[in-house]
């Protein structure tokens, strides 16, 4: 076969650019009149903005371009889904390839960090309003963080140990490293935003605050109800990855892993899986690749690891004593479709659910249970955006609607006189 | 089938396999390295510079400029020339002249005095060459007696000149500097003190970066730098331009003529500056120039170069039903002609292809910021719309990135002006 990639977990799967090549690439921009790789960022990044910056020699001003539209530039630059936002929308797609956006980004992010810049500060006349916000992931980093450039002093409860939601505890860090997270999160740290770990938040803890933002993200597990999801290996995505990030080298995911799902979780379990030592991953999803949310150039990561994909089928049941043994699937439309597979642990990235807020913040759940919360308004003195609100999006629109949630707090908070 | 011309031609009366000569410089210093470069196609070389005068060199010596991530669009050089003993180099160059006899080894040199120019021409002769360069032209020597400050002086020029040619028959050509107010004069004074023709162009003076660091130009020595030659592809416009106008100079051909040194060519020039590919060497032959000389392109690349050069000019005469480069060395030049005769009594509007536009508005932003404000822009269909404000600039199509997108169109005729048949362009790379 084809030479397998070997890679660490912990080790970056993309390398960056350098000076020379970031220059390279910024001279294939087409620098557009209006260019429309700054109307495909949900999070107003303003790509055009910065790629022009780098071709002119500014790569300070394109960082400062990145890091004041966008407070968590450097993740984002990994991690977005730039073939269906900014990249899709490169004028360049008409002579040959789109720019590449999201590693320019990263180049301007890194150069950042190496200069030690500080880019954004908070003003010295603090506003009066004291804002808090439900847990800290991207939605309530973005949102805290334009508040607190505001003025506002802003307090961010978090029920784990560290920072970032998805970002530190979901995606793999072949994907998105530790180190850069953390130096986004040390961006919104630097405006004043105080963070409060290991606390699960109650309805008394909010109650002095003049309002409050519910980022809480998605992490109920979704498994299908079929015989043996209590068996021990049987994971959910968001329990599976959490472990892989917190024990790092020292989880054991099994010899024989199979992953259920069609979208980015699901490769990033995969990846996960394999490059913690599993022998034979598999990803399993139901529908055909071409109706796979997941971006397809982590499906070709995912092949080049040697991972397997397997469309078409639907878990049915699974089977062992105590522990997983083999899967059973059946044919999602084909009814002659039938599989079975060994495996030590089986891992469903089949989307999360959002946990129950109604008892901290009297908010509206939707029927999927999610919150009402049209531009971030979701009555009286509470607000929430990201995943909790749209169901499961991507971390640039969990930051979009971060902005656009604290932009409504700001509205609401001057209405009411607290300034 | 690949295609190969003979590619052969007389300069200066001396058989050549090829125009494709090494210029003086680094890349032709010692016997190993002249060899290689013919076993791999050049034509010759002018082996670099031989003087009584030894050099001693600064380090580092080199430097180059870029452009959006592109390197070496201009090179920067403060070596002078040759750093070797005098006889060694001699002994280098006669050995090169009795292996090699095909291949034409060319000493460069250098006095700072009559008697030195003397000295040096009676050992290039000595050493068996069949051409001889006098440099008057390196802008870095730290002898003012010698280099680009002699060249600029017309009777030290042709004093020089002279001594070289009466010492020896052998073709004397002087290697002109660019840093002068009109080559002619300094071309017409070598050719009066009996040289057979002229080169060019030798390096420009330049200071080519600042470095922040030490607060000096590049490269840095020991906090210090100087003005030095710059060279390559950047240089090229200017070397095309100094080649026109000495080639287009009708005193020097009579001046050549009456010192015997026509070989039915009139005046038979060396075009240097910025070489790189074929189709650059193709430009200075078609201005007139009958030796062609390579240095920057080789630091950067290697000796291997020429093979393209040799194949791409092949196919180009192929193309063109081209036997010999004969058939087109000068049939550019009498279509140099001065600005007050060009026919301006028309102008050609772009055409713009909307289905290659990739809607970047390019042509738009630059019309519009340096031009007529001739384009305007289509914020819903996000296509260029050109209205009666244009003048046939193309300074859009000359931004535009897609290949044959915006292409030269109608012809409008000035008001009053008589419409004539015209030649124009039509096909852009």
């Amino acid at each position: 076969m084809s030479k397998v990639v070997k890679a660490k977990y912990t080790a970056e799967a993309v390398a960056g650019f350098t000076h020379r090549t970031a220059m390279e690439e910024a001279a294939r921009c087409l620098l557009c009149h209006d260019a429309p790789c700054s109307q495909g960022c949900p999070a107003g990044t303003d790509p055009a903005k910065f790629i022009r910056s780098i071709r002119f020699r500014n790569v300070k001003g394109a960082a400062e371009t990145i890091r004041k539209n966008n407070i968590l530039g450097g993740s984002c630059a990994r991690v977005c889904p730039y073939d269906r936002l900014c990249e899709e929308a490169c004028s360049r797609c008409g002579i040959d390839k789109p720019i590449e956006i999201g590693k320019l980004q990263r180049y301007a992010i890194e150069q950042e960090k190496l200069f030690g810049m500080k880019i954004l500060e908070s003003p010295e006349e603090k506003k009066a309003g004291k804002i808090a916000c439900i847990g800290a992931g991207p939605a309530s980093l973005a949102c805290a963080a334009e508040l607190a450039k505001t003025g506002y002093e802003v307090t961010v409860f978090e029920r784990e140990a560290k920072a970032g939601g998805v970002l530190t505890y979901g995606i793999v860090p072949s994907r998105l490293p530790q180190d850069v997270v953390d130096h986004d999160i040390a961006q919104v740290e630097g405006l004043g935003v105080k963070f409060e770990f290991n606390k699960a938040v109650k309805a008394d803890d909010v109650n002095e605050y003049d309002a409050v933002f519910v980022g809480a993200g998605l992490w109920g597990a979704n498994l299908p109800e079929i015989d043996g999801t209590d068996l021990d290996g049987v994971y959910s995505a968001v329990d599976f990855l959490k472990e892989a990030r917190t024990k790092k080298e020292a989880f054991d995911p099994g010899k024989k892993v199979i992953v259920v799902g069609g979208g980015d979780v699901a490769v990033d379990c995969a990846v996960t899986a394999k490059l913690l030592g599993a022998e034979d991953v598999k990803i399993v999803y139901r529908r055909t690749l071409e109706e796979a949310p997941g971006n397809i150039n982590e499906f070709h990561y995912a092949l080049s690891l040697g991972i397997g994909i397997t469309t078409g089928m639907a878990p049915a049941a699974i089977n062992g004593s105590g522990k997983v043994e083999t899967v059973e699937f059946t044919g999602f439309r084909d009814e002659a479709a039938k599989l079975a597979l060994s495996a030590d642990a089986i891992v469903f990235a089949t989307g999360q659910t959002p946990e129950d807020m109604t008892e901290i913040a009297p908010v509206k759940v939707t029927g999927k249970g999610t919150i009402e919360a049209p531009e971030g308004k979701a009555g009286g003195k509470f607000f929430a955006a990201g995943d909790i609100v749209n169901g499961g999006k991507t971390v640039v629109e969990a930051v979009a609607a971060g902005k656009e949630a604290a932009d409504a707090i700001i509205a609401y908070l001057e209405e009411k006189g607290v300034k | 089938m690949a295609v190969k011309k003979d590619l052969s031609l007389d300069y200066l009366g001396v058989k050549c396999l090829n125009p494709f000569f090494l210029s003086s410089s680094p890349v032709g210093g010692n016997y190993d390295m002249v060899a290689k470069c013919y076993e791999e196609g050049w034509g010759g070389c002018f082996f670099k510079t031989v003087g009584i005068f030894v050099a001693d060199e600064c380090s580092p010596r080199f430097d180059q400029t870029n452009k959006e991530g592109l390197p070496w669009l201009g090179f920067k050089n403060m070596e002078q020339i040759s750093d070797k003993p005098t006889e060694q180099n001699f002994e280098y160059i006669y050995r090169l002249c009795r292996d090699y006899p095909e291949h034409i080894t060319v000493a460069s040199i250098m006095g700072s005095s009559v008697e030195e120019w003397k000295q040096l021409a009676k050992m290039a002769e000595q050493a068996g060459v069949k051409l001889i360069e006098g440099n008057f032209s390196c802008p870095q020597m730290t002898s003012h007696d010698m280099g680009s400050d002699v060249g600029t002086n017309n009777e030290l020029v042709e004093a020089y000149s002279r001594a070289v040619t009466e010492t020896t028959k052998i073709p004397f050509i002087a290697k002109m500097t660019p840093n002068c107010k009109n080559m002619e004069e300094h071309a017409r004074a070598a050719i009066k003190g009996g040289a057979a023709a002229v080169s060019a162009i030798n390096t420009i003076k330049s200071i080519t970066n600042i470095d922040f660091e030490n607060m000096t130009a590049m490269p840095v020595v020991n906090g210090k730098s100087s003005i030095s030659g710059y060279s390559g592809a950047a240089v090229k416009p200017i070397a095309l331009r100094f080649c026109a106008q000495v080639l287009q100079d009708q005193e020097i051909h009579k001046l050549v003529k009456a010192n015997g040194h026509d070989y039915g060519h009139g005046h038979e020039m060396s075009g240097i500056g910025g070489i790189e590919t074929w189709r650059d060497a193709a430009e200075f032959l078609a201005l007139g120039c009958r030796n062609l000389q390579v240095t920057t392109a080789i630091m950067q690349y290697g000796y291997r170069i020429v093979e393209d050069m040799i194949s791409g000019l092949s196919y180009f005469m192929d193309e063109r039903g081209y036997n010999s480069l004969d058939e087109f060395i000068g049939v550019a030049l009498p279509n140099i002609i001065p600005a007050e005769e060009l026919n301006r009594d028309y102008k050609v509007l772009p055409a713009f292809d909307d289905d290659k536009c990739v809607g970047c508005g390019r042509c738009y932003v630059s019309c519009y910021d340096a031009a007529h404000q001739a384009i305007d822009w289509n914020e819903e269909k996000r296509r260029p719309e050109l209205n009666d404000n244009c003048v046939g600039c193309h300074l859009c199509l000359n931004v535009c990135p897609v290949q044959g997108c915006i292409t030269p169109g109608e012809i409008k005729w000035k008001e009053g002006r008589t419409p004539v048949d015209l030649s124009l362009k039509k096909n852009y790379d």
